[in-house]
């Protein structure tokens, strides 16, 4: 067993290994010499101990708390595109472009399901499980066609993937340190793409020909009074304490100053979200 | 959030007092950022009374901290901002009402983007790049379609990229809200090219549903076939 090179071989997973393993300048100085130090039979151990202080430390419970709780919407979003394409006959025809785009959709969210159940699993912490049966998709009663009706249909995955941007971009601070944040910003930006995706879905007439755009425009532009909250907050124009409008004499209409910065939620607000369409 | 100049002012006051005061760890830490904005603040000025000597110089994006970082996007803002600044002045032959209008929406979103970091910045921001489109032919579809493809899909890999580079929580957040956007315009792109493609597996992995993460050497490696500005990354 050769130390150097399984260190050499996690570092091209890993490009921060060293760092790590010891943060100040002298890293590879000290391992060598730890290296020469240790006996051969002892060495696995040794890397174990290692690998608890280099990513161990890291996955606190709170990280897994946060872990547990994208899981939670992860689950809440795979169900609703699972059961729309196994159990609602005649609102996705196979073939179409919007069973395609569906069926990616829920493909990309049972991935992030499994994922993160892994990682939560790997970090020693008891990853949250939910069946359909769970959750309730017309929102306690407001969207009742949601399983009938394309249009509604559609509206509530808008506002199950905007709401998932906004949470994965509430929980990175919490993940700063740990090699789960940029995780999360991968399957953050993914949400948007699905996002943007859906609002062109409902912009089209067979969507209900929503005026919508990819972006998310002002406090509420999804014509469904019932996901205001979704929205809370989005019509912000003030980033850093800079004015985004017309900045330094650029043309950048309120509208585009809201659009081209989205905002975050808190885990409590995304979790009043959720709480709708969870039993 | 703190403004960056006003944070800056005080990192150069603490310049001063690490001559006095005995070289902690911390200090000099800080006294190396105060460092990287004082150079900034000799290129800024080198850039106003000699232009030509700083387009020749080129710039340099030091990652060892955040000002490092905050350039580098905005190095890709001024990118993207210059690219659809052009596309919307000079539309490609027979552009449909509904693609002027969005290309108009993302044209105003990077602009609005690239001066919220040369404001956020202040003197610690690089000079403006040249931009050098050469290989784009502004009058067909599928070359400015494509061109746009390549640039969201590179910015929403950049940014996952260097996410975790970042040391503030507010700039991490601040990188979150803009990387969203840009995923959004990757899909809507993509979408206008082929309808279906807004997340295929040229960008999203099928077994992890994870986007595509790069690091700034990959990107700006990417990136410099369109800027003539030589861009420099050190520390990285």
């Amino acid at each position: 067993m050769n130390i150097v090179n399984i260190l050499e071989e996690i570092e091209k997973v890993d490009g921060e290994i060293y760092e790590r393993l010891n943060p100040r300048r002298k890293a590879m100085k000290e391992f060598y010499n730890f290296g020469s130090k240790v006996a051969m039979a002892s060495v696995p151990l040794a890397i174990g101990s290692m690998f608890k202080k280099a990513y161990g430390q890291t996955v606190t419970p709170a990280v897994i708390s946060i872990l547990n709780f994208a899981l939670t919407l992860e689950y809440l979003e795979y169900h609703f595109y699972n059961h729309a394409l196994l159990a609602a006959p005649g609102l996705l025809t196979p073939g179409t472009p919007a069973h395609g785009a569906i069926t990616t959709i829920r493909d990309h969210e049972k991935a992030h399901v499994d994922l993160l159940a892994g990682a939560i699993r790997a970090a020693g912490g008891t990853p949250v499980s939910f069946e359909y049966a769970q959750f309730d998709y017309t929102g306690k009663g407001n969207f009742n066609s949601v399983y009938d009706n394309y249009v509604t249909f559609l509206a509530v995955a808008q506002a199950f993937e905007d709401t998932g941007v906004r949470a994965y971009k509430g929980q990175a601070g919490g993940l700063m340190g740990s090699p789960y944040l940029e995780v999360a910003l991968n399957i953050h930006s993914v949400e948007a793409r699905h996002a943007s995706h859906i609002r062109q879905m409902r912009k089209a007439t067979a969507g209900g020909g929503v005026n919508i755009k990819p972006w998310i425009t002002g406090a509420n532009d999804s014509g469904v009074a019932q996901v205001a909250a979704v929205y809370l907050g989005e019509d912000n124009v003030n980033q850093a304490n800079i004015t985004i409008t017309n900045i330094n004499g650029q043309n950048v209409p309120v509208s585009a100053a809201t659009e081209s910065f989205d905002e975050p939620l808190t885990r409590a607000a995304v979790e009043g979200i959720a709480s709708l369409f969870i039993r | 959030m703190k403004n960056l100049e006003k944070q800056e002012q005080e990192l150069l006051q603490e310049e001063r007092s690490v001559f006095t005061a005995p070289l902690q760890r911390r200090s000099f830490l800080q006294f190396a950022g105060a460092g990287a904005a004082g150079v900034a603040l000799v290129a800024a000025g080198c850039k106003k009374d000699r232009g030509d000597l700083m387009t020749s110089t080129g710039v340099t994006l030091d990652f060892k901290d955040d000002f490092g970082i905050l350039n580098y996007a905005y190095a890709l803002e001024q990118l993207e901002a210059a690219f659809y600044v052009q596309v919307v002045k000079t539309p490609y032959a027979s552009m449909p009402a509904n693609e002027l209008a969005l290309l108009t929406d993302i044209r105003d979103h990077e602009v609005a983007h690239r001066e919220f970091f040369k404001n956020a910045l202040s003197t610690a921001a690089i000079g403006s790049l040249e931009v050098n489109f050469s290989k784009i032919d502004f009058s067909s579809r599928a070359s400015v379609l494509g061109t746009a493809k390549a640039f969201e899909d590179l910015g929403v890999s950049a940014y996952n990229g260097a996410g975790k580079m970042i040391k503030s929580v507010d700039y991490l957040l601040l990188a979150g809200k803009i990387v969203s956007v840009e995923a959004r315009h990757a899909a809507l792109i993509r979408d206008l090219l082929e309808n279906g493609t807004f997340a295929n597996t040229e960008v999203v992995a099928a077994s992890t549903g994870l986007d595509t993460s790069r690091t700034p050497a990959a990107v700006l490696a990417i990136a410099g076939g369109f800027i003539k500005t030589e861009v420099k990354a050190i520390n990285l």
